[in-house]
């Protein structure tokens, strides 16, 4: 076990800047989700901490030790690849030892360790069998098998999710939560998907175009995000932007969404924005949980409107209702006993306690 | 209200049209079989009738019957031509000559497919398209400058290439390596790059990577052009003729073509038991191979 | 004061010479060992092909016993020799013919192939390779055998027919079509192979598109097939034209150029003239006629291999 550094950390293909610059510290067990879209930077440095990629700048230190110049073999870590890399003329006993007959362990030693780890992903059974002849969690599992028996300082996955089907991604995610209970392992997880980030990590970081944009837990990243962009991409449905402006009316702040909707703000919110511009173009966020239906008994700072649907979408546990404002497309979550229905105008209410408040330039979150 | 199932009793039964497609499909079969079996035919009709000739006895063949089928079948030019030293001595320096060729090519090839198709360098993907090209230069255009530098080399150095088996060693090799390193890139290219970085996470040195992970994996592409580089050898036919002139230098189609054919006196029966002697080598390869043998050369068709 | 202002350049400088020195043992290790696995390689190629190659168009400058230069002479004297027009024009006409030939059955009988059930296919891909398997040299033994001017076994069975005994290497238009008939024979298999497989890789969603499209078999075709075989069928018809073009045993064993040289190639001609005759110098020029059309074939190809990477 060890924690990992990363300082400055810069990679550069010819003039593309992958990775412009990251700081990161994983602490001794924890488990770390580096999540964002495609070509964020995640991978390249996830490979970089591994080892199969050059650092151009910037230290990378794996339990204290500066790891820049170290080949991936004597770095003392394990990894698990997105389509498994799994030995094809080994069997499964075979493939999760190779590591350790590689550096003469004793057989007992090896022998126990791999049982250990079988039992652990319950794949016992399948020791003996070679990779063709698995279904793709069976191979994953293998995958995991491998990097466990070496008990290495820090465990990598580079999105071992991404190539199994919905339902047994589910079912690995928790597999691989229970192992990281089980071996407490500090681990370094790379995906696109946010549910895994949210799900499997201690603390999530959301990388755009080749920076952090922001560290924290998954409660941290969903309640308070620091940027537009990490607003955005936490949460399914995403949160909803639209554009707004501050305004005076008789002495209380209020905000403006359309030329006939323009709500009181609530006061603790009012306070906080009581020093931003009155003409700064600002966008207003709101996750679709906080856009429901308007209740007969209503709380303070939940403000009520009247808009027409455009689609909705019966979910089973909520309805997804759909409408535009100001040429933005909302979305909403209202209780399924409502009558919502496409084309007809429905009475909707917006939780303003739970706002966020972003400048549209800068996209930072005041 | 319950959803119930509707059956459409206006659209055209099912049964119409399987029967249309597949008495066409029936069709096309029957027509396929037919034009392969005539292509079959075409293919094969050389080869028996090498055999069916090299059970005839010359009697038999000057006597002009059918010769389409052998009326007295006698194995005689087999066991001429078996126990004729001369013969042996062909056979045995074809198969000297294409096992060392087959090694040293894999010895040449191997490593660089290995470099070119998986270590990304300077120049790579140049070269890589320069070993192509190199098979575009066609040994119909080099045998008469080779020749003149074997026998400068032999002057300056004493060092007879000339009329000697040994100096096919080094020319075989330029028709067998560009074509081999050729299926070999594409074939390790195809594996992915993760087995490497796997293995190398799992502690391997870059030589047990090669070793123990790649080669295993790599084994069909391998041997494909091992059976190819063989094949290659054994049937070189010009630049022997160049090279080696005394009989007991000649390798198989030469020594077949240029000795059985004495003069205008065909002697057809061993001539053709020579012949299939001499493709026999490639024929059983290729008989208990051949799924290697196609995959070689395929291996370009489909990824490129 | 000096201590501050020197710390931040030694931490650079000791950044920089750690860079460096990775940067070597990086270069060591991998550029390096990769271009040592090469090297034999380049080496070969080099040595034996490349350098031989200059190396005739030297031996094409000098006169019959290679002492003196004497420039375009050897290419003057076989412009006005007939026989080399006839060895370029035949040289040509076979390379074309055959490889047209080769490429058209070969794309039949593989699309043929491919529709028998997938169990068969390997039985009757095994049987129409054969040609290719035999070494040339022995085939082209049978064939001779074959067209044997008084025992034919083709003459003996067209006898049957009435059809009188056709001189297949005696008469120089019979001695052009055995030529190319053999070539045909064994080349076609090649192509029959490449194209099996290619036809193996286009989806069948493609043509179940263009059926419902209403496309007739021979749209499929025209529309489907071609268009995703395109880079194979380039690269193997250029590879073949290359192949067939400095084709050697066939000619040799067969017709041995003759008769009356009708089926002289470059490859056989320059044997004739440089080995036989003993002028390694006009031999030279002769092959190296084929020079230029190499050189426009393999051009077209790396145009092609080109484009096939940049869509890959």
């Amino acid at each position: 076990m060890a924690d990992v550094t990363l300082r400055k950390v810069v990679k550069r293909y010819d003039d593309v800047e992958a990775v412009r610059g990251i700081d990161l510290d994983i602490a001794d067990h924890e488990f770390v989700v580096l999540v964002g879209p495609s070509g964020c930077g995640k991978s390249t440095t996830l490979r970089m901490i591994a080892g199969l990629e050059d650092i151009t700048d910037g230290d990378i230190m794996i339990g204290g030790d500066v790891v820049n110049d170290v080949p991936p073999k004597d770095r003392d870590i394990a990894m698990v690849f997105q389509n498994y890399a799994l030995y094809p003329h080994m069997t499964v006993a075979e493939n999760m030892s190779f590591g350790l007959r590689l550096k003469h362990f004793p057989k007992a030693e090896i022998k126990s360790r791999v049982d250990e780890a079988a039992r652990m992903l319950d794949i016992a059974e399948l020791v003996d069998r070679k990779p063709k002849q698995l279904s793709g969690g069976q191979r994953q599992r293998v995958a995991m098998g491998r990097a466990i028996v070496r008990h290495p300082k820090v465990f990598l996955f580079d999105e071992p999710l991404s190539n199994l089907d919905a339902k047994l991604r589910v079912q690995m995610r928790i597999e691989i939560k229970k192992v990281h209970q089980k071996v407490r392992t500090t681990t370094v997880y790379v995906t696109h998907d946010q549910v895994e980030a949210m799900t499997l990590a201690d603390r999530v970081v959301v990388m755009n175009h080749g920076r952090i944009e922001q560290i924290g837990t998954p409660n941290d990243l969903y309640h308070k995000p620091a940027t537009r962009f990490v607003a955005g991409f936490i949460g399914s449905p995403a949160m909803n932007f639209v554009p707004c402006r501050l305004e005076d009316v008789s002495g209380k702040l209020h905000i403006r969404l359309t030329d006939r909707i323009s709500f009181p703000l609530p006061p603790a919110r009012a306070a906080r924005y009581q020093s931003v511009g009155r003409d700064e173009k600002l966008l207003l966020g709101l996750r679709p949980e906080h856009i429901t239906e308007a209740s007969a008994h209503p709380e303070p700072g939940v403000e009520e409107f009247e808009t027409v649907l455009d689609v909705i979408e019966p979910m089973g546990m909520e309805t997804l209702v759909y409408f535009t404002l100001e040429g933005a497309q909302i979305c909403g979550k209202v209780n399924p006993n409502v009558n919502a229905q496409a084309g007809k105008p429905l009475r909707l209410a917006v939780d303003l306690n739970n706002m966020h408040l972003l400048n549209e330039a800068t996209g930072a979150v005041i | 209200m319950a959803s119930t199932v509707v059956i459409d009793k206006a659209a055209p039964t099912r049964s119409v049209k399987y029967g249309s497609m597949s008495r066409d499909r029936a069709w096309a079969l029957r027509w396929s079989y037919f034009f392969l079996t005539l292509f079959a035919i075409f293919s094969l009709v050389p080869p028996i009738y090498m055999l069916i000739t090299s059970l005839k006895s010359s009697a038999e063949i000057s006597a002009a019957t059918n010769p389409w089928w052998v009326f007295h079948p006698t194995l005689s030019n087999y066991a001429e031509l078996l126990s004729s030293n001369q013969f042996l001595r062909f056979f045995w320096n074809s198969a000297i000559v294409s096992i060392i060729v087959v090694t040293i090519t894999m010895l040449i090839s191997v490593p660089a497919a290995f470099a070119l198709s998986r270590m990304r360098f300077w120049g790579s993907a140049t070269l890589a398209t320069g070993v192509f090209l190199t098979y575009l230069i066609p040994d119909t255009l080099l045998f008469l400058p080779l020749f003149k530098m074997f026998a400068t080399f032999g002057d300056w150095t004493g060092i007879q290439l000339i009329n000697r088996w040994y100096v096919l060693l080094i020319v075989y090799p330029t028709l067998t390596v560009p074509f081999c390193t050729w299926i070999m890139i594409g074939y390790f290219a195809s594996i992915p790059k993760e087995l490497d970085e796997a293995a190398i996470i799992d502690g391997a040195s870059w030589f047990q990577t090669l070793t123990r992970i790649f080669i295993p994996v790599a084994l069909p592409g391998i041997i494909a052009a091992t059976i190819f580089a063989f094949t290659v050898s054994w049937a070189q036919f010009l630049y022997p003729l160049v090279f080696t002139t005394s009989v007991d230098q000649l390798v198989m189609p030469v020594g077949i073509v240029t000795s059985l054919i004495k003069g205008d006196v065909f002697a057809w029966g061993q001539i053709m038991t020579g012949a299939l002697l001499g493709a026999a080598p490639p024929l059983i390869i290729y008989a208990f191979l051949m799924d290697y043998y196609i995959a070689g050369l395929t291996a370009g068709a489909t990824k490129g | 004061m000096v201590d501050v202002t020197f710390q931040p350049n030694r931490v650079a400088a000791a950044r920089t010479v750690r860079k460096r020195a990775s940067l070597k043992t990086a270069l060591k290790r991998k550029s390096t060992a990769a271009f040592l696995m090469t090297l034999p390689l380049i080496l070969l190629i080099l040595v034996l092909v490349i350098y031989p190659a200059f190396y005739s168009l030297h031996l094409a400058t000098l006169n019959k016993s290679m002492q003196r230069f004497i420039g375009l002479g050897n290419f003057q004297f076989l412009f006005k020799r007939d026989t080399f027009w006839l060895v370029v024009e035949q040289s040509c006409i076979f390379a074309i013919t055959a490889v047209i030939f080769k490429a058209l059955i070969g794309f039949v009988v593989a699309h043929f192939v491919h529709n028998i059930p997938a169990k068969g296919q390997r039985k009757w891909r095994g049987m129409l390779l054969v040609p290719w398997v035999i070494p040339p040299a022995m085939s082209t033994l049978a064939w001779l055998w074959l067209f044997d001017p008084s025992y034919s076994a083709f003459n003996y069975t067209l006898s049957f027919f009435n059809i009188g005994p056709i001189p297949w290497t005696g008469d120089a238009y019979w001695a052009r079509f055995s030529v190319i008939l053999v070539n045909i024979w064994f080349g076609a298999p090649f192509f029959m192979i490449m194209y099996l497989a290619s036809l193996k890789s286009v989806p069948d969603q493609l043509y179940e598109a263009a059926a419902i499209d209403g496309a007739n078999w021979w749209q499929r075709i025209w529309y489907v097939t071609l268009p995703m075989m395109r880079n194979i069928i380039a690269i193997t018809t250029l590879f073949s034209l290359i192949v067939t073009f400095a084709n050697f045993d066939i000619v040799r064993i067969l017709t041995a150029g003759g008769p009356i040289d009708h089926t002289h190639i470059f490859a056989t001609w320059a044997v004739r003239i440089g080995i036989e005759g003993g002028d390694i110098p006009l031999g030279a020029s002769v092959s190296l006629f084929m020079l230029p059309i190499l050189a426009i074939a393999a051009t077209f190809i790396l145009r092609d291999i080109n484009k096939r990477g940049n869509e890959a």
